[in-house]
């Protein structure tokens, strides 16, 4: 008889301390040795983590109230503009944005030493940043000019609101032309100089639930050291994507939003990164647990690297032109090994978003669980899976995976 | 002997042709990695050198007697190991081998014996987690 397990005896085992759970890496060579369906009866949950530039994420943040009150109208903190169009003291400040003094690519490269991703990583660290306002002063709202060094605590709620996370799939950047590139997938050096990656493909989140099996609104989550949620499906979510026979996407395909309580989070996963010649983001640790409901759950999590393909994109052309054009294939278990070869030619390879970070989430999100502190939540309502197509992948796809 | 080191020229020495006395007067042998000097005039020169200890000694208190002050490479290229994500992006930047990413583990390693201060890694690493400190 197959295996068919609910959230609710999972939880009842988790609360008694008694689940299984392994992460996305261990579960491989357990479902080898054991066989699927014994697997499936044994195995309550599989961890899955990543630690990458994920550029669409921000931070909503309620700043304090000054005396008189104030409709702060252009907010600055560490001279790095917070969106402002929201009430009194509300602001959205993203990670990609430049601190005002930053002179860009104007000497090219551009360092991006310091931006919207480090402010996040400062607040959440608890240093202190420097809140400068103006506003125009309405009669309930009269103050015009406020500066003030403020920390976490100072802020009322402080949610991170990040709209496209967890990228399920993405390019391998390489470079055909003659000259250095400075892009988002770092440093590619000329004439396939180096390939560039940045999934931690078997560990990674929507590898393991390629369908959407598991993952939907209110899925609970580790975010940024802390809990979060999924809380939509993020921008750019496409699922017209060519996929192998095991459904995982050959293309970059699905994303998450999600969103959580930055007060409850870790500035050792949620760090500001610049990358030369292109901005300043921020590197975010995103871990999922994916509940072992039946046999076909737990094959999806079985995936391995040898079994997960990334496209390789041309950034000096094809991608900024928006072309479409994929040079070749190659697996992860190909990217990892430090080279790959495309059209006949050995190329260096190396990722951006951090394996053994990736591990370390997926196991700290195993300790939770395990520990009876971390329980599932089934989804609210699940992700589109098959919805029309509103975009052609390669027209969309944008910065940060 | 083998090994890496800095030598810093002060102004009023930067013309003298201290890599010469090295190799003539010492017997030492020497490989310039990288050489510059700044507009105060002030001179640095990375090298790898080699040969006997005896002599190599003496070299350096002539060198320091000539105002000239000495340090280890090893001491002035650090890699942050607490700011480092082991994200990788170096592993391919890095033309000597010394920031790797040891597999199966995927954690980056810095071997300072390979480093041989280019500075690459400095601005490509989105971490910032290595830092030059001469």
């Amino acid at each position: 008889m197959a295996v068919e397990k609910s959230y609710e005896e999972n939880n009842a085992r988790i609360r008694k301390g008694e689940a299984v759970v392994v992460t996305a890496e261990e579960v491989i060579p357990f479902v080898k040795e054991k066989g699927l369906k014994k697997a499936a009866e044994l195995v309550d949950v599989v961890t899955t983590g990543t630690f990458s530039p994920m550029c669409s994420s921000g931070v909503f943040l309620n700043l304090p109230h000054p005396k008189p009150r104030m409709k702060m109208s252009k907010v600055f903190l560490n001279g790095v503009n917070a969106y402002a169009g929201l009430a009194a003291v509300d602001v959205y400040l993203g990670a990609t944005e430049l601190a005002e003094y930053d002179p860009a690519n104007r000497i090219f490269p551009g360092e991006f030493n310091y931006g919207g991703g480090h402010v996040i990583e400062d607040l959440v660290a608890g240093r202190e940043v420097r809140l400068e306002a103006t506003a125009y002063g309405t009669d309930c709202y009269p103050r015009r000019k406020f500066e003030e060094w403020i920390t976490l605590k100072d802020i009322g709620e402080a949610i991170l609101f990040n709209p496209r996370n967890a990228y399920q799939n993405y390019n391998v950047a390489v470079n055909l032309s003659d000259r250095t590139l400075y892009t988002y997938m770092g440093v590619l050096k000329p004439k396939m100089g180096n390939a560039n990656y940045s999934t931690a493909g078997q560990l990674s989140p929507l590898f393991n639930d390629p369908l959407f099996k598991t993952i939907g609104l209110g899925t609970k989550i580790f975010l940024g050291g802390g809990i979060g949620y999924v809380t939509w499906h993020g921008t750019q979510h496409n699922l017209d994507v060519p996929r192998s026979a095991n459904g995982v996407p050959r293309r970059p395909a699905g994303t998450l939003a999600v969103t959580g309580d930055l007060k409850q989070m870790s500035s050792k996963w949620l760090r500001g990164m610049s990358f030369l010649g292109y901005g300043p983001t921020l590197q975010v640790g995103i871990g999922i647990p994916i509940p072992i409901l039946n046999e076909e759950i737990l094959h999806f999590c079985a995936v391995t690297d040898e079994e997960i393909y990334a496209p390789v994109v041309d950034y000096s052309e094809a991608y900024p032109q928006g072309t479409g054009e994929v040079l070749a294939e190659v697996s992860y278990a190909e990217l990892k090994t430090g080279k790959i070869c495309i059209n006949g030619r050995e190329v260096p390879s190396a990722p951006l978003s951090s394996y053994a970070k990736a591990r370390e989430i997926a196991t700290v999100l195993k300790k939770w669980i395990t520990k009876g502190e971390f329980l599932l939540t089934p989804p609210a309502a699940p992700l589109p899976t098959d919805e029309p197509t509103k975009f052609k992948t390669e027209k969309t796809q944008g910065g940060g995976s | 002997m083998k090994q890496k080191i800095v030598l810093h020229f002060p102004s009023a020495v930067v013309e003298q042709p201290f890599i010469y006395y090295l190799v003539k007067d010492f017997n030492l042998v020497v490989n310039i990695l990288k050489a510059e000097i700044n507009p105060r005039k002030e001179g640095r020169i990375v090298l790898e050198v080699s040969g006997d200890d005896q002599r190599y000694e003496e070299a350096l208190e002539f060198l320091q007697a000539n105002g000239l002050r000495v340090s280890s490479l090893r001491q002035e290229i650090i890699w942050n190991e607490e700011r480092c994500t082991h994200c990788g992006a170096c592993s391919v930047i890095c033309p000597s081998g010394a920031l790797v990413l040891q597999r199966p583990e995927m954690l980056i390693c810095f071997d300072e014996q390979k480093c041989v201060a280019c500075e690459h890694c400095l601005k490509a690493c989105p971490a910032r987690a290595m830092e030059a400190r001469f």
